[in-house]
């Protein structure tokens, strides 16, 4: 009896989750911002810092950064906001509320939130760094007993490039949390500081006994941004970074992540800089 | 689990047994190299072979494997099933079984592998013993993986006027079962013939790097700045050949194949190669390793030096087909050794 080809269904790993597009925001010329309900209304399930691989059939997959807070009060939907930079963003940009992108995740490390609660913390966006870090801040201030002071320094190049600028102006009201924000050139109507992220943080009141730095930027701001952290006495390992590569597969198979020994998408996205400090591929 | 002995005319009858029940594949001669394939008749089999222009993680791991089906619009896979073929994979040297257990490693770690999980259950896989050097460029006995020790169903090495086969798994003694043509040897007996052949064919077995199975994880974790990247890269034309040819690179590309009707299609890995130039780039233009250097040394460190640290495991299995088909003429040999002087001389 000779044994013939048979069929056989494999474990659903790589199939995504039915997710629907619920809100959208235009929210400059080229970031779109997306609220996403999982089928069912299932709970995504994640922590800040993490990151879901968003499809879209034909077009293929890629990972994005989870923008909204698990302590969101419709735990029902997620929220993401993306720039559009590549095929696979163009044409998550084409798509409206009522339609469907699949959803795998969430996956990566966390921030270490159970060990920066009790502390103060300090966090630094560049750019879309926002993005991946309004999770946490959100977080932050939805559970804000739970750390010390708190610090919100926030860069971009141009005041039309800033992102979330409703909730932003929010964070800048708040007696609860020191707020600075800056960008690189300033236009006629802008009346906020003129200058790179790392001006902001001098003026920045740290304990470096008991305070953490989350950052998250594009890789030329970390060398600055670190430099300036650590100048002002802060340990490697109290300062942390999200780091982006573009994941095939989020399980660490497929290599595309791979810092020297490290997948970014299973021992990151975020390091203490003591981890990675030294590896040429890193930053 | 116990030994055999097959007499040297039997060695067809033997594939032909396989044949019954499985898809058998063995080594079969191309022009002047040697591939995998389906057996057909014993005409074309070549058992005394040096490694296959592929190596027969073909098998376990496809060049395009289909992950999934799906219809344009939707968000979930429609279809989750792969086509699994029973297989005998006939012929197996000893580097291409280590290399099998570097993929078990690497897609058995949690999250395992759906895929390859389903394929490894279906294949089994019988090595034959090489008892001479393929050439000049295979490292098999500093990396030591010229003998048997583990990964394989059974194993046949040539004693002369016969076969002594090991048989290492139940899935293998259920196939010769009752096949009149093996004789039971005795255990005591046969490994002690065994032992006498491998002590021979040592002295066979001349070529060495330059730093020994110890001291190699030692010699990489100083060579990570060395001149010797940048003489590599500098002949390296990024073709990925390498990769594709190495029994233990598994890095992949995914991609959306959409049928001529514009309605369904399927989504499948592929493939890729770190040597190539975008493998590392993300969105925006960043890539985190431009150079030719970095990537060749990238491949290396992922050989000898990441994976001791993850699987206490050398991810270089000494075949040698790295440097057969590099067409820029990189040797892993040469840039051991290159790397070794410069260490030694430190």
């Amino acid at each position: 009896m000779i044994s013939r080809p048979v069929n056989v269904t494999v474990d659903g790993l790589y199939s995504p989750m039915e997710g629907v597009i619920v809100n959208t925001k235009m929210m400059t010329e080229k970031e779109k911002f997306f609220e996403i309900k999982l089928e069912g209304g299932k709970e995504l399930g994640h922590m800040p810092g993490q990151f879901v691989q968003f499809s879209i059939f034909g077009v293929g997959e890629a990972p994005i950064s989870i923008s909204s807070s698990p302590t969101k009060k419709d735990k029902g939907t997620f929220e993401v906001c993306v720039r559009n930079v590549g095929v696979f963003t163009s044409a998550l940009h084409k798509l409206d509320v009522g339609d469907k992108v699949g959803v795998r995740g969430p996956f990566g490390k966390p921030y270490p939130i159970d060990e920066i609660k009790g502390n103060d913390l300090i966090m630094v966006a560049g750019g879309l760094g926002i993005v991946p870090l309004r999770s946490l801040i959100k977080f932050v201030m939805d559970k804000r007993r739970d750390f010390g002071a708190v610090t919100v320094l926030l860069g971009c190049k141009a005041p039309k490039e800033r992102l979330f600028t409703d909730e932003v102006e929010e964070w800048g009201n708040m007696t609860d949390i020191n707020y600075a924000c800056t960008v690189d050139r300033a236009d006629p109507d802008w009346k906020g500081n003129v200058g790179v992220i790392t001006t902001l943080i001098p003026g920045v009141d740290i304990d470096v006994k008991r305070t953490y730095a989350v950052v998250v930027g594009p890789p030329i701001m970390y060398k600055f941004v670190v430099a300036e952290l650590l100048k002002k006495g802060l340990q490697t390992k109290q300062i942390v970074l999200s780091l982006e590569r573009r994941m095939k597969c989020g399980l660490g198979k497929c290599g595309h992540c791979q810092i020297n020994d490290k997948y970014v998408c299973q021992d990151g996205p975020t390091f203490t800089y003591d981890e990675i400090r030294g590896l040429e591929e890193a930053l | 689990m116990r030994y055999l002995y097959l007499e040297k005319k039997h060695l067809t009858a033997f594939v032909e047994h396989l044949g019954k029940s499985h898809k058998v594949v063995v080594p079969v001669k191309k022009e002047n190299l040697f591939v995998f394939e389906e057996f057909t008749d014993a005409g074309k089999m070549s058992i005394d072979y040096i490694p296959t222009i592929l190596p027969f993680k073909k098998y376990f791991s496809p060049q395009h494997e289909k992950l999934g089906g799906f219809k344009l619009g939707e968000a979930r896979m429609t279809d989750l099933s792969i086509e699994i073929e029973p297989m005998v994979i006939f012929g197996a040297h000893t580097c291409d079984i280590d290399g099998l257990e570097c993929l078990d490693h690497a897609f058995h770690k949690e999250p395992a592998d759906p895929y390859y999980k389903k394929r490894k259950k279906s294949i089994v896989v019988i090595g034959y013993e090489c008892m001479f050097p393929c050439d000049e460029r295979t490292t098999c006995v500093t990396m030591d993986t010229h003998v048997p020790k583990a990964g394989y169903d059974a194993m046949i090495t040539n004693a002369g006027d016969k076969y002594i086969i090991h048989i290492n798994s139940g899935a293998a003694d259920d196939l010769i079962n009752g096949d009149p043509i093996f004789n039971n040897a005795d255990s005591g007996k046969a490994k002690g013939e065994l032992h006498k052949l491998r002590a021979e064919k040592l002295k066979k077995f001349t070529v060495r790097l330059k730093a020994d199975f110890k001291e190699l994880p030692e010699m990489f974790k100083v060579s990570y700045d060395s001149h010797v990247w940048e003489d590599v890269g500098k002949r390296c034309v990024s073709c990925g050949n390498c990769t594709a040819v190495c029994p233990t690179c598994y890095c992949f590309d995914v991609s959306d194949d959409v049928e001529l009707d514009m309605k369904a299609g399927a989504r499948t890995r592929v493939w890729d190669s770190c040597q190539f130039d975008e493998f590392a780039a993300v969105a925006g233009g960043e890539n985190f390793r431009e150079e030719r250097s970095g990537r060749q040394r990238h491949r290396y460190y992922r050989k000898f030096e990441y994976p001791i640290r993850k699987y206490n495991k050398f991810f270089c299995t000494g075949c040698g087909r790295c440097t057969r088909t590099c067409m820029a003429g990189i040797s892993l040999v040469e840039t051991i050794n290159d790397l070794a002087k410069e260490w030694k001389h430190d």
